[in-house]
């Protein structure tokens, strides 16, 4: 059993729960999870990191020294996906007009707790309320030079959620299974043991520099080999021990009627 | 109308501009020294542009136009109001400033052509987009360590109303410190206007009320050190203080 904060349609505040496989246990009550409908839990701005993973890394290493990158990147490579993207569990993720595919990112998400600022490496757990999942869709791009935005920051290019689970009912995070199913067939499979930079350092070398307040959210990374999306499949991201994110690709025009409706 | 936020009495307010005072809503006039000052706005999404002037792009040796405008995001830790200050960290050699136009929307805008694009903002102030030339890196440049650090972003001090602003295109944008100054522009050398920025973002996103979108800086950027003081002003809108500090 779980501790979870979510965060459901309809409702301001986030409520807290228990979750235990497929119950939620909310207000001394026992719900399925077919019985909620689940809201983006995040209130804060969400940096991704990108080459955080080592396939990822070293994918690129061969480029690093060759224009235009020169050198081996130092600090962390952080993005902001910016409000307009964001969305929540079973929603639809639109494919824009002109556009085949787009890719889908697969990210454990670290939930900030209180405001973060030149935060020590061994005292980066007391600063995390837990984890989410987040899919960071882009439309594929093939150079890490310049922040691809307009690949990566259209409506509704940022399913989050379900929930938050608390860090203390998460046993390692550095040890977490991730799988990419689309139309229910395993599609990438990674693991959180893979990352360069681990939570600690990774929170440290990012708040030497800039603060983390309560509600932000910073990816660790996305794993290599990101599976492409058409129109119509259906994607699930799941992440062990915290949950799965479902969202459905569908034609950018049908997209924003949905919003209307 | 030119609007702001200040902190006065340890309460927030909004406030107005009169005659170069500062207007509370119950009808006191202070001094700008009086008071603390806020950002304009909290902005939710902030846009902002590099390379948008020609002369500014030729200074840091881009000959070539880009294939695509230069856009990054910046997160709420780096804004910061009129009369603050920025650290300049011990151990580095270049910090300078980006005086730049910042156009704050008025209305959700989505594929917005650039004839219709005024209609959506809801006024313009100053930003000194500070940068850290040291900690430049070739990964999603300009990363987030050389311009989203923590107050390195001042805005202000005054929002003013569009309708206040005869042509937002040609408004002329000087940087001074300690009173020598040290650029000088005009907004009519943007490569991508305001107008062609909203129609350009809005084409591929949703523009909320409240976003900012910080214009580019023209050529002149040098180094400032600790004890500068600099000042972005651009005519018409307002003159933005920022001391440099020491860490």
């Amino acid at each position: 059993m779980s501790k979870i904060k979510m965060k459901l349609k309809g409702i301001e505040q986030l409520k807290e729960g228990y979750l235990n496989q497929q119950e939620v246990e909310l207000n001394n009550e026992k719900l399925n999870l077919s019985q909620l409908n689940f809201d983006n839990p995040i209130s804060g701005t969400l940096y991704g990191t990108v080459l955080n993973y080592q396939g990822e890394y070293e994918a690129l290493e061969s480029e690093m020294n060759e224009d235009p990158y020169k050198a081996p990147p130092q600090a962390p490579i952080l993005y902001i996906k910016p409000i307009n993207t964001f969305s929540s569990q079973d929603m639809p993720v639109p494919l824009p007009s002109g556009e085949k595919e787009v890719q889908i990112g697969a990210a454990l998400g670290v939930v900030i707790g209180k405001t973060a600022k030149q935060v020590k490496e061994d005292e980066v757990f007391d600063y995390i309320e837990g984890y989410t999942i987040v899919n960071d869709v882009s439309l594929p791009y093939n150079s890490v030079y310049r922040p691809p935005i307009k690949q990566k920051a259209r409506d509704g290019f940022c399913p989050i959620g379900p929930w938050i689970v608390n860090q203390n009912d998460v046993y390692d995070p550095h040890h977490l299974d991730i799988k990419v199913f689309i139309n229910g067939v395993v599609r990438q499979e990674n693991n959180t043991k893979n990352l360069i930079r681990r939570i600690p350092q990774l929170v440290k070398d990012v708040t030497d520099f800039m603060t983390l307040y309560e509600g932000d959210v910073l990816l660790v990374g996305v794993p290599e080999n990101q599976p492409l999306a058409q129109k119509g499949d259906r994607i699930s991201i799941e992440i062990e021990q915290i949950g799965q994110l479902n969202n459905y690709i569908v034609d950018e025009e049908d997209f924003y009627v949905s919003e209307v409706k | 109308m030119k609007q702001g936020r200040v902190v006065y009495e340890a309460a927030i307010h909004d406030v107005t501009e009169v005659n170069g005072k500062v207007q509370l809503q119950d009808g006191r006039l202070l001094d700008e020294h009086e008071v603390e000052w806020l950002p304009p706005i909290e902005p939710k999404t902030v846009f902002t542009l590099g390379l948008n002037y020609a002369d500014h792009a030729k200074e840091l040796s881009f000959t070539s136009p880009l294939p695509e405008p230069l856009v990054f995001f910046k997160g709420k830790n780096t804004i910061i109001g009129h009369r603050g200050t920025t650290v300049r960290p011990h151990d580095v050699e270049f910090m300078h400033y980006e005086c730049e136009l910042a156009v704050v929307i008025g209305k959700s805008a989505k594929s917005v052509k650039k004839e219709d694009a005024l209609e959506y903002v809801r006024g313009y102030t100053i930003a000194n987009d500070y940068a850290i030339r040291d900690y430049l890196e070739n990964y999603f440049r300009p990363n987030l360590r050389v311009k989203n650090r923590d107050d390195c972003t001042p805005v202000g001090p005054w929002l003013v109303d569009a309708e206040d602003v005869e042509d937002p295109m040609n408004l002329t944008l000087r940087t001074y410190i300690n009173g020598e100054i040290t650029q000088e522009g005009s907004t009519g050398d943007m490569i991508l206007g305001v107008a062609e920025l909203i129609e350009y973002l809005s084409g591929f996103m949703t523009l909320n009320p409240g976003d900012m979108i910080l214009t580019g800086t023209p050529k002149g950027s040098v180094d400032t050190k600790v004890g500068d003081e600099v000042i972005t002003e651009i005519k018409g809108i307002g003159s933005l203080h920022n001391t440099i500090v020491g860490e």
